[in-house]
C-alpha cells in the first residue's frame, strides 16, 4: 500500500486546517434539516458545538495518539462529545438525533477530504480512519445519551418520593404522613428523614403515618414500619399507625408479625383522637409529677 | 446547684435532678469514666431523675447505645429515673436502621420536654411552691 | 486492517476512561487513605477521617451518619474481636454516582460462620451484636471474606446519586 494511514491522518488534518469554518457549516446543515432536530438545539448551540468539536479533534489529530484511542483518551474532545450528547438527552431528544449528530459529520467531513483528493485507494483509506475516529465518539455519544437520561429519571423519582410523602400538621404537636402505594427502603428512608425533621422542627409529640394508601402489608413493610416507630420514639415522640383494614390485619396476623409494642388505629380520625389523648397526658403527667414530688 | 468536670463532661443538679450531656468527641475511656462519674453522683446527690442531653452527638454506635442502656438499668436500682434528650434525626434514623431500639431508655425532644418530664417547669413559681423534698 | 484487532479492547478502554473521568469533574482523590486500628484512640480518628471523606463525596447528612456509625462498627469489631488492623477509605465511581468505599482488615482468628455473625444479637465480645449486620443494613454493598485462621476482610461501599 503506497498510501498509508499516517498519511490519510495528514489528509484529515490537511482538510479540518485549510476549512474547519466549511465542515462546521456544513455539519450544523446536516443536522438542522432533520426532522426530529428541530426545536431541540438552536443553531446557535449547534455551532458552538461544532467548533469545540471540530477544535478538539484537530489538536488531538495533530498529537501522537493513535487513531481508535483519540476518543478515549484525549479529555477535550471526550468532554466535546459529553457535552452534545448531554445537551440532546436533558433536551428529551430521541436517541436517533444523538447518533445522527455524529453520523453527520462524518459526511461533513468526508466531503471536505473529497475535495483535497479524487484518488480512490487515498479516499478509501482516509474514510476508514474517519469512520475509525468517529465510530468511537458514536458510542461514547450513546453511552452519555442514556446515562444522561438515567439521570433525568432518577432525579424525578426523587422528587416522586419526595412528593409523594407529605408530612401535615394535624394538631398542635401532632404530625402525621399519609402513605400511599408500598414502602419499600428508599421510601421508608424518604419518609423517616422528612418525618424526624418535621417532628424536631414543630417540637411534635405525635406521629401519625397513615397506611390507608398501602395496598399490602408484608413482612418487609411491616418492618420498615417498625422502623419508622423506634426512630419515632428515639427521637422522644409517640407514634400511632392509622388505617389497618381488615384484610391487612388478617395479613399481618397469619404472617405471624408482631405490632404489638406499637398503637394502631383503623381510622385517621381514631389516631388523631388518640394522639390528642396522649399530648393530654404528657402534660397531665407532667403536672402529676409535679404534684407527687410536693 | 453545684458543676464538677469529670472527662470533660460536667453533671449539675438541679434539686433532685442531675442534669448532664454527652459531647460528640467521645472516645471509649471518657464514655467509662462518665458512667462511673454518673453513677457516684446519683448515689451522693440522692437523685430522683437524670437527664443526658445527647443532642451533640453526631453518631451514636452499639458501644454507646449499650452504655446508655446500662446507665439507665443502673440508675434505676439506684432510685433515679433517666431520660435521654434531644437525639438528632439522622442519629435517630441510623439507630432504627441499625436494629437498635434503646429498650427501656426514655426519650425526650430536647432537654427543655425531658426536665418538664421530669418536674421541672419552665415557669417561675412563687416561693411557697418550691417543692420541699429535702435535698435543698 | 491492524485496526480492527484494536477495536474490542479500547471499547472497555473507553468505558474504563469515562468513570474516571467522572471521578476527575468531581475531584475525589484518587490515592485511597489508610488507617490504623490498633487502639481505642484510633477509633476516634477513623470516626474523624471517615467524617471528612463523606464531606468528600457530599453525601446527605443522613448518609454521612450512616457510613460514619458503619465505620465505627466495623473498625470496632476488628479492633475487639481481630485484634486490630487496618481501615481503607476509597472513592469508587460508577456513571451517574460516586462512592466510598471501607475496607477493613484484621488478623484475627475469622469469623467461623458468617451469616450467624451477621445475625440481630450475635455476639461473641462486648458489642451489642448488632455490629455486622447493622453496618450491612447502614451501607449499599457489603461483603466479608474471612481465612480459617488468617484474618477478615469487610469491604462495604455506600453510593451517592450526583
Amino acid at each position: 500500500m503506497s498510501f498509508t494511514e499516517a498519511a490519510a491522518r495528514e489528509r484529515v488534518i490537511g482538510a479540518l486546517r485549510a476549512e474547519t469554518d466549511t465542515v462546521s457549516d456544513r455539519w450544523v446543515q446536516l443536522q438542522l434539516a432533520q426532522e426530529e432536530m428541530r426545536d431541540i438545539v438552536s443553531e446557535s448551540e449547534l455551532r458552538e458545538e461544532a467548533d469545540a468539536l471540530l477544535g478538539a479533534l484537530l489538536r488531538s489529530l495533530e498529537s501522537d495518539i493513535p487513531a481508535n484511542r483519540v476518543v478515549a483518551t484525549d479529555r477535550p474532545l471526550r468532554q466535546a462529545v459529553i457535552d452534545l450528547s448531554m445537551r440532546r438527552a436533558r433536551n428529551g431528544a430521541m436517541p436517533t438525533v444523538t447518533s445522527l449528530a455524529v453520523l453527520s459529520l462524518k459526511e461533513a467531513l468526508l466531503e471536505a477530504v473529497q475535495r483535497q483528493t479524487r484518488d480512490s485507494e487515498e479516499l478509501f483509506i482516509t474514510a476508514v480512519l474517519i469512520n475509525r475516529l468517529l465510530d468511537r465518539a458514536g458510542t461514547l455519544s450513546f453511552e452519555t445519551f442514556v446515562e444522561g437520561r438515567e439521570e433525568i429519571i432518577r432525579r424525578q423519582s426523587r422528587q416522586l418520593l419526595e412528593v409523594s410523602t407529605p408530612v401535615v400538621r394535624l394538631w398542635r404537636q401532632v404530625l402525621a404522613v399519609p402513605l400511599i402505594g408500598t414502602l419499600d427502603t428508599t421510601r421508608t428512608q424518604v419518609v423517616m428523614e422528612n418525618l424526624l425533621e418535621a417532628i424536631q422542627e414543630h417540637e411534635a409529640l405525635v406521629a401519625i403515618v397513615d397506611i390507608t394508601g398501602v395496598p399490602t402489608v408484608d413482612t418487609a413493610v411491616a418492618q420498615h414500619l417498625m422502623q419508622t416507630v423506634n426512630a419515632v420514639r428515639l427521637m422522644g415522640a409517640d407514634c400511632v399507625i392509622s388505617g389497618i383494614r381488615p384484610s391487612i390485619a388478617q395479613t399481618i396476623a397469619q404472617l405471624g408479625i408482631d405490632l404489638s409494642t406499637i398503637l394502631t388505629r383503623t381510622t385517621l380520625a381514631d389516631a388523631l383522637a388518640a394522639a390528642v389523648k396522649l399530648t393530654d397526658q404528657a402534660s397531665a403527667h407532667t403536672s402529676a409529677g409535679a404534684q407527687e414530688k410536693r | 446547684m453545684n458543676a464538677r468536670p469529670t472527662a470533660g463532661v460536667p453533671i449539675l443538679r438541679l434539686g433532685d435532678v442531675l442534669l448532664t450531656g454527652l459531647l460528640n468527641e467521645l472516645d471509649d475511656a471518657t464514655v467509662v469514666a462518665f458512667t462511673e462519674e454518673l453513677t457516684t453522683r446519683i448515689t451522693a446527690d440522692r437523685a430522683r431523675g437524670v437527664l443526658i442531653d445527647i443532642s451533640r452527638l453526631e453518631i451514636i454506635d452499639s458501644f454507646v447505645a449499650r452504655t446508655l442502656m446500662e446507665l439507665t438499668t443502673m440508675a434505676r436500682l439506684l432510685g433515679a429515673r433517666v431520660i435521654v434528650a434531644g437525639m438528632r434525626p439522622p442519629v435517630a434514623m441510623t439507630l432504627a436502621e441499625l436494629g437498635l431500639r434503646l429498650a427501656g431508655v426514655e426519650t425526650a425532644l430536647n432537654t427543655e420536654h425531658g426536665m418538664a418530664a421530669l418536674g421541672w417547669h419552665q415557669s417561675p413559681r412563687p416561693s411557697g411552691e418550691v417543692p420541699d423534698d429535702g435535698t435543698w | 486492517m491492524t485496526g480492527l484487532g484494536e477495536f474490542g479492547g479500547t471499547g472497555a478502554t473507553g468505558t474504563t476512561t469515562l468513570t474516571g473521568d467522572s471521578a476527575g469533574q468531581v475531584g475525589l482523590p484518587t490515592e485511597p487513605t489508610v488507617l490504623h486500628v490498633r487502639s481505642e484512640q484510633d477509633l476516634l480518628a477513623i470516626r474523624h477521617a471517615v467524617r471528612d471523606a463523606t464531606l468528600t463525596v457530599g453525601f446527605s447528612i443522613v448518609d454521612q451518619t450512616r457510613v460514619v456509625t458503619a465505620a465505627s462498627e466495623l473498625a470496632r469489631n476488628a479492633y475487639i474481636h481481630g485484634g486490630g488492623g487496618t481501615i481503607r477509605i476509597e472513592y469508587p465511581t460508577r456513571p451517574g454516582a460516586v462512592g466510598l468505599r471501607l475496607t477493613v482488615d484484621d488478623s484475627g482468628p475469622g469469623i467461623a460462620d458468617i451469616d450467624a455473625a451477621l445475625t440481630d444479637g450475635y455476639t461473641t465480645g462486648a458489642g451489642l451484636g448488632h455490629g455486622l449486620g447493622g453496618a450491612q443494613r447502614l451501607m449499599d454493598e457489603f461483603e466479608i471474606r474471612t481465612r480459617e485462621g488468617g484474618g477478615t476482610t469487610v469491604t462495604a461501599t455506600r453510593w451517592a446519586d450526583r
